[in-house]
Parts: C-alpha cells; sequence; structure tokens
C-alpha cells in the first residue's frame, strides 16, 4: 500500500510548519539499527522494575496495604505473565482494562488511594516518579519472554478492538490525520524514526513487545499510555484522559495485534 | 581533530603546558601533579588544553587501540564508547569528545590484571571526534572516529 | 545515600566479565530547567570496583558521562560466589557502595 506522492507532499507541508520535520521513504539506516543494537544492553528501567516491585510490596496508601493482592487477571496477587494478556475484561469492574486502569482499580479500591491523585500527574518528569509508572514497569518487566495472548473472547473485549481500530483509522484535527495516516505503510519514516506499520504482524509485535520502554532521549521510563498520548499530540489531537477509555480500547487494538509475540519489555528506546 | 601542526609549533615555542612546566621547574611533586592533572583535564575546554592538563605532547596514533562507537548516534544523550588496547603495558584510558563543552568524558585506570578494556556510554552535544587517549609503557597513543548524532527530531 | 546500582560478573575461560549500571543524574551543569534557571552540575566523580579486597578498576568521570552510568570491563581470575564490589563518589560527596556475587 503506497501514500500517493500528492498526499505525501501535503503531509510534509502540514509537519514542516510545525516542527521542520517531513516524511521520507525508505527503511531506517542500518547505521540507526547498529546503535540500538549497541546501547540494548545495561536498560536503565530496571530501576524502575525494582522501585515498582518494593512499591508493588510495601503498605501503601491511606489504608496502608500492599498491592500484592491486586488481580491483574491471573487471579489474586498473580503478576508474573499477566500483562501478555491485557487489555482483558474484568468481572470486578465490568470493563476492559489496560495494565494503568487495573492498577487504578487496585490502587483505588485496596489501597484507598483517590483516582484523582494517581491522575492528576501520571507521568515521570524532572525528579519525579510517579508510583503508578515504577508499578507498570514492575508487572510488565514480569512478562518479559512470555508470548502475547490477548483474548476478545468476552463481548467487551471484541468491543475494545473494534473501538480501537476505529479509532486508529479515524481522521481529525487540524491536519486530518489518524495513527494510519503516519502506520500504515512500510518504509516510511519521519528524519531517522522510522514508523512501524502496524498492520503488518511484525511491526505491530516489535513495538507492542519493546513498550513500555525508558526513552534515552528523555532519561526517564515511559509507560504505553504515555506513548498514545505523545502520539495523539503529534496527530494533534486533544490530550486525552489518562486511562480512559479510547486509549484503552486502542491499547487493546495494538495488543491484539502483537498476539503471538514474545513479549521483551521494557524496551530502550532513542 | 587534533592539530597536530599547530600543537607542534606551540610546543616549539615553549608552550609548555602551566603544569608541565610546574613540573618541569619542579614547583609539583608528581604525586601532586597527579591530583591537580585530573581537575584540570575534566575542566578543559579544548583538545589542547586537555591534553596539555593530561602532560600529553604529542600522541602518536595507534592501530593497537580499538575504538568501537556507533557512525551516527540516533541520540546524543547516549553514545555508547568501547575502547580496547592491545599495547603492551596500557595503564590509562582516556575518552574524550572534542567539541563537547568539557572534552575529556572519562578515564580509566587499569591495575595489573585487569583488561585494557571498557565499555561505557557518553553524552554528545554534536556531532564530533571521539577521542581514545591511551596511556601505555608511560607514552599516550590516540585513536579517533567520527560520530554523527542525528536531532531528536518531532518524535517526543 | 545514592540509590543502588545493580551489578553483574560473570566468569567465563578465567576471565571475569563486570557489567555495572549506576543510577545517578549526571547534570552537566549547562542545562537550564524549566524556569530557564542552569541546574548544577551534579555527577560521580570517581569509580572504583575491587574483587576479594584488590582493586580492579578506578575510574573518574566527567560531566559528559551519561545519566545513569554503564560500565563493563574485564579482569583475569573471579570465581563463581566471590565477591565484586562497586562504590561511587560524586561532586556533591554523595557515595554509593553495593556488591554482587560472580556467577
Ligand atoms: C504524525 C505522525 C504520527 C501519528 C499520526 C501517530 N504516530 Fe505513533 N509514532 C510516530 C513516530 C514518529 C514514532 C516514533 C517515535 C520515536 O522513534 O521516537 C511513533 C511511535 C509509535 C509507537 C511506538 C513504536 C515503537 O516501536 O517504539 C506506537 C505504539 C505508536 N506510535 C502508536 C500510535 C498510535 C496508536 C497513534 C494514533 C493515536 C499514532 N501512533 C499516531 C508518529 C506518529
Amino acid at each position: 500500500m503506497n501514500i500517493s506522492i500528492l498526499k505525501n507532499a501535503i503531509l510534509v507541508f502540514a509537519m514542516a510548519s510545525y516542527c521542520s520535520i517531513a516524511f521520507a521513504e525508505g527503511s531506517v539506516p542500518k547505521e540507526i539499527a547498529a546503535y540500538r543494537e549497541m546501547i540494548s544492553d545495561g536498560n536503565p528501567a530496571e530501576f524502575d522494575e525494582m522501585r515498582g516491585e518494593e512499591l508493588w510490596k510495601k503498605p501503601g496508601g491511606p489504608n496502608k496495604v500492599s498491592m500484592e493482592k491486586c488481580d491483574l487477571g491471573k487471579g489474586t496477587g498473580v503478576v508474573k505473565g499477566a500483562y501478555a494478556e491485557l487489555p482483558r475484561y474484568f468481572p470486578d469492574t465490568q470493563r476492559v482494562q489496560d495494565l494503568e486502569s487495573r492498577l487504578i482499580t487496585c490502587m483505588t479500591t485496596l489501597q484507598g488511594t483517590l483516582e484523582s491523585d494517581i491522575t492528576a500527574k501520571p507521568f515521570g518528569g524532572d525528579n519525579y516518579k510517579p508510583e503508578i509508572e515504577s508499578l507498570v514497569a514492575y508487572v510488565v518487566g514480569q512478562s518479559k519472554g512470555v508470548k502475547m495472548n490477548v483474548s476478545l473472547k468476552h463481548p467487551k473485549e471484541k468491543e475494545a478492538y473494534e473501538i480501537g481500530k476505529r479509532v486508529f483509522t479515524y481522521r481529525a484535527g487540524p491536519y486530518d490525520f489518524a495513527c494510519s495516516t503516519c502506520h500504515s505503510q512500510d518504509n516510511l519514516r519521519i528524519r531517522m524514526q522510522n514508523l512501524q506499520n502496524f498492520s503488518n504482524a511484525k511491526d505491530a509485535q516489535d513495538s507492542y513487545t519493546t513498550w513500555p520502554a525508558y526513552r534515552v532521549s528523555q532519561g526517564l521510563f515511559r509507560s504505553f499510555q504515555w506513548r498514545l498520548n505523545d502520539c495523539l499530540r503529534q496527530q494533534r489531537f486533544p490530550e486525552p484522559k489518562y486511562a480512559s477509555e479510547v486509549t484503552i480500547a486502542l491499547t487493546m487494538y495494538m495488543a491484539k495485534n502483537a498476539n503471538d509475540g514474545v513479549y521483551a519489555g521494557p524496551g530502550l528506546k532513542r | 581533530m587534533i592539530n597536530l601542526e599547530r600543537r607542534k609549533a606551540l610546543k616549539a615555542g615553549g608552550g609548555l603546558g602551566l603544569l608541565g612546566l610546574f613540573a618541569a621547574i619542579g614547583l609539583i611533586r608528581p604525586g601532586m601533579a597527579a591530583v591537580e592533572t585530573k581537575l584540570f583535564a575534566f575542566d578543559a575546554k579544548s583538545m589542547n588544553e586537555a591534553l596539555d592538563a593530561l602532560g600529553v605532547i604529542i600522541p602518536q596514533s595507534s592501530e593497537a587501540i580499538h575504538l568501537t562507537v556507533p557512525e551516527i548516534a540516533e541520540n546524543g544523550a547516549v553514545v555508547p564508547v568501547t575502547v580496547l588496547s592491545s599495547l603492551a603495558n596500557t595503564e590509562q584510558i582516556h575518552i574524550l569528545v572534542e567539541k563537547n563543552p568539557n572534552v575529556l568524558a572519562a578515564n580509566f585506570t587499569f591495575p595489573e590484571g585487569t583488561e585494557s578494556f571498557v565499555t561505557t556510554r557518553v553524552k554528545m552535544k554534536e556531532t564530533s571526534m571521539v577521542i581514545a587517549l591511551v596511556k601505555a609503557d608511560g607514552k599516550f597513543y590516540r585513536i579517533a572516529k567520527e560520530v554523527k548524532v542525528t536531532a531528536g527530531g518531532c518524535g517526543g | 545515600m545514592g540509590n543502588p546500582m545493580k551489578i553483574r560478573a560473570s566468569v567465563k575461560d578465567g576471565v571475569t566479565e563486570v557489567k555495572v549500571l549506576m543510577q545517578h543524574e549526571m547534570e552537566t551543569g549547562l542545562r537550564k530547567d524549566a524556569d530557564g534557571k542552569l541546574v548544577p552540575a551534579w555527577h560521580i566523580t570517581e569509580v572504583k570496583a575491587q574483587h576479594n579486597g584488590k582493586t580492579v578498576l578506578e575510574g573518574q568521570f566527567g560531566t559528559a558521562v551519561s545519566k545513569n552510568p554503564y560500565l563493563v570491563f574485564r579482569f583475569k581470575g573471579g570465581a563463581p560466589g566471590e565477591k565484586i564490589s562497586v562504590n561511587w563518589v560524586d561532586n556533591k560527596g554523595d557515595t554509593r557502595s553495593d556488591e554482587a556475587e560472580i556467577s
């Protein structure tokens, strides 16, 4: 599938006016692949995993209880392999939840933390590490080596997937962009960043199984909710509510398309 | 790159460098010089200043030093650098980035029994030569490679 | 006291390879914060690794070593179960020591 030359020209124009970046065709230079390989060892996300494990196990929140009674879908307290099956339908909340929204459920119901306290500043920054992000690091790390196995058996799961799929191709905003504008073609890139083609199983797997990730350019661990936010920003869409239905649906779409890929996160990204 | 011709001229002109000069006239003892060297060297703003601070006159280029750096670094915040020296009696490896505000990034001292090999990661402000400066048997040798740093772009 | 390091050491063919990941901001002193104020330099200045009480590597860092410094080095000897210790000091006088067993 190829975007027409005309459309490429429009894209170049649109993006250039924002941040002097332009779409280009061609795969990532082999030098960049070599660079990524060279930095793949020694991932500082390990520190976030460590911090998350501590937070998971120690009494916290107003109720002073740990997260060890949290059910991530594989039974009370089971963390191993849980992320590889998320998002999923949870009977207790009667909705489909991704990891972040499920952590919010446990932090509010078990620990007594106010949801607004968690979602007010959910992404890390200078000298600031939200607890939920470290918990994410710990939980995803416990699925390393596990095959992605997201189910669409429950009607609500199927529904979330379909919504996600629709959102993925829904064009809007000042540039009439959809996720698919950037992510449904092979060998498309913005400068050196190649744009993964999520309609191709390999790209879908490679990407999803390496997020969340430590971003070396930011020196911070980033959750999948952050990844979505950042792409919606590039798309000039309004910022979504943290862990809202639309972000869970998008996550469901991406996670399901990554099925059978072996989970390898937390990743290490430029 | 290190402008050897200019350095030669400087040296010929008596530009021994402050430390070299002090050492030469016996103002500082060798032990003291070592302590002072690190402080000065990490503050050096140019290759010449760094080499002076390290007490290096003209480092010889050597094929016995293997410097592994990426040709292109996708992000200057993390540039992996590996240095392996096959020079006999390698005592120290210094890693320098010519175009950085502070040229000297790190140095390592290898006691007997430790292989003269090290991997670390450095920050690079822009495309520049990365230099491995090796002290072996009391003499300095170097090798340099260019690393292109691509701008982060708009990807956030 | 600084934050913990991750140290991995394994011996193969009589050579121990040590990989150390440190937690440190490594501020250059040249970066400005959100309010436009310079963030003061804050970085590790010295690192020392020991095996059975013997120093196996000494390093000095300037401001250009990346945030969360990573180090790999190798020394002759070492046996499974023996300890490697790593210590760093930063320019504020903070310090951190951690240990790991050779596998
Ligand atoms: C304007 C173009 C653009 C749009 C529109 C866009 N993205 Fe992206 N996306 C990017 C770029 C560029 C990257 C790579 C960023 C980088 O390398 O830092 C990326 C990366 C990603 C990644 C991580 C890939 C990896 O392997 O690391 C995911 C997942 C993703 N996008 C999902 C989405 C979703 C979902 C949407 C729609 C909500 C979307 N993107 C819309 C440009 C876009």
